[in-house]
């Protein structure tokens, strides 16, 4: 089991795994979120009290969801970075930051141009908005951090520390709508018991919840795949790989 | 012990010290963390002259009255307790009568909140309008669950 795993995990053979997977998961992220997207913005029903501004729940609830799940998925990358140092885990973490933070930076854009109209402001300093904010300067962090450093695996590693040292910030943001008062309403779809959602408004949100995880998956497989081709540029995996690209 | 299981005794123990630590601070600062109190809190205790505090809650039904120009009065309760609201400006939309809302502002000679800023606070439920008619009476149309005792607890 543990031979197949290294296999794996070996830079040439993992970039030809995700050479056939990636086209597979950009067809579903397209098309699911083709169809959940047009059904929750033309065929849902209106909310009764929001009217048609709750439709932004199609992107904003994907976005937050997505940018919690990434940040997990980053910082068990860093802890088996910094106990088995394995290459591929390096090249995880520092592929997921950037999209991480993108989807971050959506969740907040989307929920503040829906708190103006429905809660009255844009920003509020409650828990779940502020922890949101710090999951956002967390990416940034290893991002930045990335930068700084002229050694890609020292760059790693202190990127993957950060990631797990900022993982605390995970429950945080996800029972921050619990644990504390806030002006943001407690969790519709991720939680114990039933979702809160009619079954009618519910199938575009899922359906746009799966897209959204396909598409970033989409997106970190193609980084790691760059990344793999960087570090690896002078291996004879990867000239081969680059001589048999056409250069337009 | 090699130097593998020495890495992952080290991660293991940042993450629980983290875990502690988190723990502690917000055991300790909980009510730092709230982002208003309710009507329950205010009852029970004075607070300090002038101070600014939000105050989050329902809008009672039946209680909100409409004077001049956008002068508005209203009862915010909780589970429990009441407060009469005193508010002049432009209310959120979905400000209505068994709506969730929070005040900021501050509380009067008489015992009055009033208020300088109120947002709406929606619930977690999503549905057409036709199943909320179905589904509820006319005043039990939010819980006041989301509206927790800050100094109770």
């Amino acid at each position: 089991m543990w031979t197949w795993f290294h296999r794996l995990a070996s830079p040439p053979s993992f970039y030809r795994l995700a050479e056939r997977l990636a086209p597979w998961l950009g067809l579903g992220a397209v098309v699911l979120l083709a169809f959940g997207w047009f059904y929750g913005l033309v065929y849902a029903p209106a909310d009764y009290q929001q009217k048609d501004a709750f439709r932004i729940i199609y992107v904003h609830v994907p976005a937050a969801a997505v940018s919690l799940s990434l940040y997990s998925a980053m910082a068990i990358a860093g802890v088996i970075v910094v106990i088995w140092r394995i290459k591929l885990a390096e090249c995880v973490v520092v592929s997921i930051a950037p999209v991480g933070a993108s989807m971050t930076a959506i969740a907040l854009v989307t929920g503040m141009l829906w708190g103006k109209p429905m809660w009255g402001a844009y920003w509020v300093w409650d828990a779940r908005l502020t922890s949101e904010l710090v999951l956002l300067f967390l990416y940034l962090g290893v991002i930045g951090l990335h930068e700084a450093f002229d050694d890609a695996r020292a760059a790693a590693r202190a990127c993957s520390l950060l990631a797990i040292v900022g993982s605390i910030n995970v429950p945080i943001v996800k029972f921050s709508v619990e644990w504390w008062n806030s002006l943001h309403q407690g969790s519709t779809i991720f939680k114990m018991g039933k979702a809160s959602i009619s079954p009618d408004m519910a199938l575009p949100l899922y359906a746009a919840l799966a897209g959204t995880f396909l598409f970033c998956a989409y997106a970190v497989l193609r980084r790691i795949q760059n990344e793999l081709l960087w570090r690896e540029r002078g291996t004879s995996w990867a000239k081969e790989h680059l001589s048999a690209v056409t250069v337009h | 012990m090699t130097k593998r299981q020495k890495r992952m005794v080290a991660v293991a123990g940042l993450i629980l010290g983290l875990g502690v630590a988190a723990a502690l601070g917000f055991t300790a600062f909980r009510k730092n963390m709230m982002y208003f109190y309710t009507p329950t809190d205010l009852v029970g205790h004075s607070l300090p002259a002038n101070a600014k505090v939000r105050v989050g809650g329902l809008v009672v039904t039946g209680s909100v009255q409409r004077g001049d120009d956008l002068d508005v009065a209203f009862t915010l309760a909780d589970c429990e307790h009441s407060v009469p609201v005193r508010y002049h400006g432009i209310l959120p939309d979905l400000f209505r009568e068994g709506q969730g809302i929070v005040a900021t502002g501050r509380i009067d000679a008489q015992g009055d909140f009033v208020a300088d800023e109120v947002l709406a606070k929606h619930d977690e439920n999503y549905m057409p309008p036709e199943l909320q008619e179905a589904l509820t009476t006319a005043d039990g149309k939010h819980s006041c669950a989301p509206f927790k005792s800050v100094m109770g607890s």
